[in-house]
């Protein structure tokens, strides 16, 4: 033992900020000295006491005034309401964002921009399962794949490369959407999770590219308007992992 | 499938476009901070809980630490740790509420008792955490968001430093006479002069 623990030391070694070798000395100071180890073993007991008593806060709902106010007004509240009314009330705020955007003209942003992430999600959760034919067209005919889907959509299909992921493209198919074609390709890791891109054509330009989210049914949604393209990006990872491949795939379709 | 909270959410980020801040990406894109916020809530009003212990003053200090945050969005260059941030500017709100209680003359003690749990303890659990949380009141209020900060919310030294804005010395000396001191209020004096006595 090269030098006794400093009260700092003792604490620093409790909160993990000790260097592995500094550790090991106080380590052995505290196998050999009883009143001092029994002293850490009180303060993890504060801090065990501690998470007991509170850890569950983070875990609780949070109340509806402090969602409302970090995720917009829009987000929180209207759980209750009846499908159609709330449909209805996407249409109404869909067609006033629309009406501001565009300076007075109104346009459908509002239906497009709801449809595309749960249509996404919908396809998602149909194909991403699909263990013998999870697409028409596999990864080894990408070029014929995206040469069909830019044909049958009218606009640029791309398979973006998210192999930096650990994603690669399983292939894609031919979907329909409400007023038209859509396109959908897979991709998949080595954990065998699957990412599903869902696009769409005719889509009105909305004001600035902007990434949403959404998460129907456990499936998390990234979409976003680009040129006459809507994109959602679909799969039951996390948010931030699902917004990394969402940057890729923008950034991607730019490239 | 609940489609009518969902409904609403595509149109929302749209109609937000005028109101919310954004966050300019590395690539040109803008993405809602309201989205790289909403994850942390749950921490914050954890903090705030343990800190000030009444539920409706917690969430009223996360309340002010978001709309705070929003506010001074372009303040945060998306670099660095996020949560570090939002629990500085709550550190912030709930120092200038102290001094403002302190100011008007309202107590700023806080009630005794412990908080209902999810899961029923054992007796000496139980009681073990009536003193630690009847401890926790008589800190103070320095050592308690230290104590608290690491050891609760799992920030390091340096962290804290830059949350409560004071050198990593005070925050060190913070943490130990914290903890010495709840050790004594729950393990009772004798005991914890072993040490010194040594």
């Amino acid at each position: 033992m090269s030098r006794p623990p400093s009260e700092a030391d003792l604490h620093a070694y409790l909160d993990d900020a000790l260097t592995p070798e500094r550790r090991a000395e106080v380590e052995a100071w505290l196998e050999a000295h009883a009143d001092d180890a029994a002293r850490v073993a009180q303060w993890r007991a504060i801090n065990s006491g501690l998470s007991e008593m509170y850890g569950a806060v983070a875990a609780e709902p949070v109340p509806s005034r402090l969602r409302a106010l970090a995720l917009g007004p829009r987000r929180s509240g209207f759980g209750w309401l009846p499908i159609a009314a709330s449909i209805l009330l996407a249409l109404i705020a869909g067609v006033a964002a629309g009406w501001v955007l565009h300076g007075g003209s109104v346009a459908p942003v509002g239906t497009a921009a709801a449809a595309l992430p749960r249509d996404a999600a919908v396809a998602f959760a149909v194909y991403a399962p699909e263990l013998r034919h999870p697409v028409e067209v596999g990864a080894e005919e990408e070029a014929h794949l995206c040469q069909w889907l830019t044909r049958r959509l009218g606009t640029d299909v791309k398979a973006p490369k998210l192999d930096a992921l650990g994603f690669k493209l399983v292939g894609g198919r031919l979907l329909t959407a409400d007023k038209g074609p859509a396109a959908l390709l897979m991709y998949e890791d080595g954990d065998k999770r699957r990412l599903t891109l869902y696009m769409v054509s005719g889509a009105p330009e909305p004001a600035a590219a902007e990434f949403s989210f959404a998460e129907h049914d456990g499936v998390n949604v990234f979409s976003w308007f680009e040129g006459n393209a809507g994109f959602a990006l679909a799969g039951k990872l996390g948010r931030d992992e699902l917004l990394k491949a969402a940057r890729a795939t923008y950034a991607g379709f730019k490239s | 499938m609940n489609v009518a909270a969902q409904m609403t959410v595509g149109s929302g980020g749209l109609a937000a476009l005028h109101s919310a801040p954004f966050l300019e990406g590395v690539d040109g894109l803008v993405v809602q901070t309201q989205h790289l916020i909403e994850p942390h809530i749950g921490s914050l009003r954890r903090y705030a809980r343990a800190l000030v212990r009444d539920a409706d003053r917690a969430d009223d200090l996360v309340h002010d630490c978001v709309e705070r945050a929003l506010s001074r969005w372009h303040l945060w260059r998306g670099e660095g740790n996020l949560r570090a941030w939002l629990f500085t500017i709550l550190h912030n709100v709930h120092v200038n509420n102290v001094r403002r209680d302190m100011s008007a003359g309202r107590p700023v003690q806080m009630p005794d008792g412990i908080e209902p749990r999810a899961t029923p303890a054992s007796q000496d659990d139980r009681l073990m955490l009536n003193e630690l949380a009847a401890a926790m009141t008589r800190l103070p209020d320095e050592q308690r968001q230290t104590v608290l900060l690491v050891g609760l919310e799992g920030f390091s030294y340096r962290e804290v430093a830059r949350i409560t804005g004071v050198p990593i010395g005070t925050v060190m000396s913070r943490l130990s006479r914290g903890r010495e001191r709840l050790r004594e209020l729950i393990a009772g004096p004798d005991e914890s002069k072993i040490r010194k006595a040594k």
